[in-house]
């Protein structure tokens, strides 16, 4: 069954564009992606621009409404996704544990729908 | 059959039902991946086994009984829904059913799948509160009423904690297995941190407690038992079931005549259970020799050092203290350092004790901490400090909710010399 993972860290806690760290994550997100994709689990995945390029809309009554910054502020922020066909949730539980910012920010595991 | 007969066979049938309860359970929930399933199969099969075991008498073996008739429940169930135009999940579970009722007819023995119940129940995904209700009720066969009048809920809210923790599972597919060797030594402490909670919701209450509390010691030390019994390599297992037995031993002198709380110090240990006492000294020397001495084999060990002592003045304190500082290794925390302070003040006299109690206040984890002020107030009272002993004592009492240690503490600032 199909999970999605939100990758969430502290802004200033990601490595800077540039950085040799940042070179390090962009390899170690490479190799998870190959790791994944090779098991077979990778479905989709991206990593999301910063949240200062966030938008937040809602309608209500008929009327949309669009506001500038993240659905909430918090100090970890979304800062990408994956969805991953595993067979059970020990199985999400190691693939988010490989995915390089779980090392210092946090990843939500959550069972996507069955939509038969 | 008698009102009292026939209370009775409904208390000696319900004895049989728990004691059966998790070995049942954990076979049904294998064969129908379900936790709902399998309660309700099992639930109707007990609601049979009272209208007909006081008629018929109880079955050679009650278990067999309860899985074959539950297994039937369920076999019915799931062709009313085939017929009905089940889904593939269904059709499944009825095939493995079905296929079980053969085998177990050809004779052939059904396997112990407690363990993947108890694993489980206790993964980390689910929260404590759902871990701990849910091993009561699936592993303990606990009912949810008597669940949630220890733990001082609702009827309901504890049901809608097992809906909300069932619910879970399947949702998110939390696997129904006992973990692989990489998991294991996490998922083992999880289940032993569930067991030892359970204790501790028991023991923590203290005198003048409900019966229910006392019997949270008496589960949790069965739990401990099933444990050791489906893992009896595990050192760490032996060593929790060694600590809750050693600890529950003192039960009887936990009381006073009047209710009020007795402490190590001041307890009649011609009250204690020796026997049981025995047993979790053989089950530690047993667990120490495995060659693996974790935190809980090192909290027996604490233990049985009190257990051994003839009286309090004769307790051999330097070697609670070694022990202490091996559990401080283990499991860093300010709590451990306290007790360890404590030990000395009885090595070296309360001044030393108090020296380490102002280190350790320094860090300020313990100010919240109820246990600290009165070790505090102990230890300036010991060394004739009468100020700041009421001082302290007025703080501990305050801080804790417990109303016999309150009184405890108060009788404790009355004994004070008035200054």
């Amino acid at each position: 069954m199909k999970y999605i993972f939100l990758i969430h860290s502290a802004e200033n806690a990601d490595p800077r564009p540039g950085t040799p760290e940042f070179d390090e994550m962009v390899a170690a997100y490479g190799a998870f992606n190959r790791e994944a994709a090779a098991a077979g689990v990778l479905r989709d995945g991206a990593p999301l621009q910063g949240s200062q390029t966030a938008t937040t809309v809602r309608s209500r009554g008929g009327k949309v409404t669009a506001v500038d910054g993240p659905f909430a502020e918090t100090k970890e922020v979304l800062g990408g996704y994956y969805i991953l066909e595993c067979q059970d949730l020990d199985e999400a539980i190691a693939w988010a544990g490989k995915i390089p910012t779980a090392a210092y920010g946090s990843v939500e595991v959550r069972p996507l729908m069955d939509m038969v | 059959m008698t009102g009292i007969a026939a209370q009775n066979a409904q208390s000696v049938i319900e004895a049989i039902v728990k004691a059966e309860w998790g070995r049942v359970i954990s076979t049904l929930t294998s064969i129908c991946r379900d936790f709902d399933v399998a309660e309700e199969a099992l639930a109707d099969a007990v609601l049979i086994a009272l209208r007909v075991w006081p008629v018929k008498g109880v079955p050679g073996s009650p278990r067999g009984w309860l899985l074959t008739t539950a297994r039937r429940r369920a076999i019915d169930r799931f062709r009313r829904e085939a017929r009905a135009g089940a889904a593939g999940d269904e059709l499944a579970a009825l095939q493995r059913l079905e296929a079980q009722e053969a085998s177990d007819e050809a004779g052939q023995p059904i396997p112990d799948e407690r363990l993947k119940l108890i694993f489980t129940c206790c993964h980390p995904a689910l929260s404590l509160n759902a871990r701990v209700a849910l091993t009561l009720r699936t592993v303990g066969g606990i009912s949810t009423p008597e669940i949630a009048r220890a733990f001082v809920v609702s009827d309901e809210a504890m049901a809608q904690r097992l809906v909300r923790a069932k619910a879970k599972i399947r949702a998110a597919h939390i696997p129904y297995a006992v973990p692989g060797a990489d998991l294991w030594p996490e998922r083992l402490r999880a289940v032993l941190a569930v067991i030892y909670l359970v204790f501790n919701e028991g023991y923590a209450a203290t005198s003048g407690a409900e019966l229910i509390r006392q019997d949270l010691c008496k589960e949790a030390i069965r739990l401990g038992e099933i444990l050791q019994h489906l893992l009896p390599s595990e050192a760490e297992v032996r060593g929790l079931l060694a600590l809750m037995l050693l600890h529950d031993a003192r039960q009887p002198a936990r009381c006073g005549a009047l209710g009020e709380l007795m402490t190590l110090e001041t307890q009649d240990r011609a009250l204690w259970n020796r026997p049981q006492i025995k047993r979790g000294l053989t089950l530690l020397i047993g667990a120490l020799a495995r060659g693996y001495v974790g935190p809980y084999q090192v909290q027996a060990a604490i233990s049985a050092v009190h257990s051994e002592a003839a009286s309090f003045g004769h307790t051999d304190w330097s070697e609670i203290r070694l022990l202490y500082e091996k559990l401080y290794d283990l499991q860093p925390s300010p709590v451990v350092a306290l007790n360890a302070a404590v030990a000395t003040s009885f090595i070296e006299g309360p001044a030393a004790g108090l020296s380490v109690l102002a280190g350790l206040e320094d860090g300020g984890a313990l100010t919240a901490y109820g246990p600290f002020h009165a070790a505090r107030a102990d230890m300036h009272r010991r060394a004739g400090q009468g100020t700041k002993a009421r001082k302290a004592y007025k703080i501990a009492v305050r801080m804790t909710e417990n109303e016999a240690e309150k009184n405890f503490l108060r009788a404790r600032l009355t004994e004070l010399p008035v200054t």
